[in-house]
């Protein structure tokens, strides 16, 4: 077969060369338009009467550096944390869906255990569970009661989990019944039902919310030094205290967005991928 | 040897509206049964219930003379031994045709990766797919996915195929590399119970064309005794109308 390369037209060539321009065009008023608001911001600060005493208060390069060690042994302990809770909280999560989503009598009690689970977490503030499991649970003086830091990531997991559970469930109901009576006539069981055809199109379908709530995840784990263990925000609070400059806020704020670019990449690009596997 | 399907007095309810009211049907071994009748006459749920998906509120079905109704039966062990097929494919979207079609011969019967992708592999060939085993379903054509679909049930090596209005979501020009499909199927001796809106079909490849109304079985025989010269007057009324919407 002799296939000659087609040889777009006087009319096509036209349009191309029109669409060039315009993009160049395009391109052009976006830069200029970046650089007048960039100078006018730049201005606006830098120019107000009280920015000199600002710039040293929050933004000193001596008490920057001075402070970073800390701050990132805080971060470090964030980050620990943000994985260990993410992982449980995930876990507790689909569990709790399954739980909601069984039918058939015998599973009245859990369901109901399950819903009033996420109901209960989800309306409790965060800061109430934090404190009744890493003061309330060590006043029991019980033998073997975990440390304070894993008392504070089981209070993370279990609210966490009522709002992921939810998303989980949101994601099995939204796959068509149909599916699920395909997956039964071909004689597959419930379980496997679930497990081969339900979960997959589920999980798929709301990663992306997932994700967002990780990510929301990653800025409550500080919330743990209400009870002692010393995080990146915590260490910015300490060292602040000790030279009253709030530079290290600053310090802790930059780190914990770097630490949030890659997650928060990674939810666009599923979310694109989503909606491109669904367009195409 | 019992006839490979048995309904008898059959009830089936939605919302106390009776769907099925006492419908009896009998399918012997190698025969095809097309059911025809009006939309809501209860072609689709008389197959969804002998599939066990929907509960019957009386009567009885049997299988090869067993009773299925009985609520003491495992409905997964029963549908391993039919194979349904169902107007909009319903294909797992997230699993290649070649996955779709394995499925149930490995999660289910237990056959090992190879063997079974071999058999799926074969049944593709001799349907003219083949190429697409490692395709999404949403690559397909309508005609491709009901016809992987069909594959898909065929896995399974049924003793019953049920059709339920297979090539209603087909483009015209789609509908007969499926309805060539069905016809292999009875060229190999399947028994089939499919419930159609082409007459053409039910005449061409139906033994026997069942009209139901109001739930139940009103006039059944050979497809050009029901289809050319009806006896009861609702299957008469029913056939005017598809001749003059040009369906026949």
């Amino acid at each position: 077969m002799t296939l000659t390369a087609h040889v777009p037209s006087a009319v096509q060539r036209r349009r191309l060369a029109y669409r060039r321009r315009q993009t160049v065009r395009s391109v052009l008023v976006a830069a200029a338009s970046t650089a007048v608001l960039g100078t006018l911001l730049v201005v606006a600060v830098t120019g107000a009467p009280g920015w000199d005493r600002v710039r040293r208060s929050f933004l000193d390069p001596t008490i920057a550096r001075d402070a970073l060690p800390d701050v990132l042994t805080g971060l470090w302990l964030n980050l620990r944390l943000l994985v260990c809770c993410a992982v449980g909280a995930l876990l507790l999560g689909l569990l709790v869906a399954l739980l909601r989503t069984l039918r058939g009598p015998v599973f009245f009690p859990v369901r109901a255990l399950a819903a009033g689970y996420t109901y209960t977490f989800r309306g409790l503030p965060l800061i109430i569970v934090l404190y009744l499991l890493t003061l309330g649970v060590p006043g029991l003086r019980l033998a073997g009661t975990p440390s304070v830091l894993v008392l504070g990531a089981l209070a993370l997991i279990v609210t966490y989990g009522g709002y992921l559970a939810e998303v989980f469930r949101a994601g099995i109901e939204s796959v068509h019944p149909s599916q699920f009576a395909a997956a039964r006539s071909l004689g597959l069981t419930y379980r496997q039902a679930m497990r081969h055809v339900i979960l997959p199109q589920a999980v798929r379908r709301v990663a992306p919310p997932l994700l967002n709530d990780v990510v929301a995840l990653q800025k409550d784990v500080g919330l743990v030094s209400l009870a002692g263990p010393i995080d990146a925000v915590r260490a910015a609070q300490i060292a602040t205290a000790e030279s009253f400059n709030y530079t290290p806020y600053i310090v802790a704020g930059v780190l914990f967005v770097l630490l949030a670019i890659p997650l928060i990449a990674v939810t666009d690009w599923v979310t694109l991928r989503a909606a491109r596997r669904a367009g195409r | 040897m019992p006839p490979v399907l048995t309904c008898r007095g059959v009830r089936k309810e939605f919302g106390g509206q009776p769907v099925l009211a006492d419908l009896d049907l009998t399918v012997a071994e190698h025969e095809v049964v097309a059911l025809i009748g009006a939309s809501g006459s209860g072609k689709s749920t008389l197959l969804r219930c002998v599939n066990l998906l929907e509960e019957i509120d009386d009567g009885v079905i049997e299988l090869d003379g067993e009773d299925i109704s009985d609520p003491r039966v495992d409905p997964d062990r029963v549908r391993r031994r039919i194979g349904m097929v169902f107007q909009s494919y319903n294909l797992f979207p997230h699993l290649s045709v070649l996955a779709n079609i394995t499925l149930a011969p490995r999660r289910v019967h237990r056959r090992d990766r190879a063997e079974a992708e071999a058999q799926a592999r074969d049944l593709l060939a001799r349907v003219g797919l083949a190429d697409k085993a490692d395709a999404y379903p949403d690559r397909l054509s309508g005609g491709q996915q009901q016809r992987v679909a069909i594959v898909r049930a065929l896995a399974n090596s049924p003793r019953l195929m049920l059709l339920d209005e297979i090539t209603s979501a087909l483009d015209p020009e789609l509908v007969g590399e499926v309805l060539a499909m069905v016809r292999d199927l009875k060229a190999d001796g399947m028994t089939m119970v499919l419930a159609t809106h082409e007459m053409g079909f039910a005449r061409d490849v139906a033994d026997r064309v069942c009209f139901l109304d109001g739930g139940r079985v009103i006039e059944q025989g050979p497809p050009e005794q029901v289809l050319g010269e009806p006896v009861q007057p609702r299957t008469r009324q029913f056939l005017r109308r598809i001749i003059d919407a040009g369906r026949l």
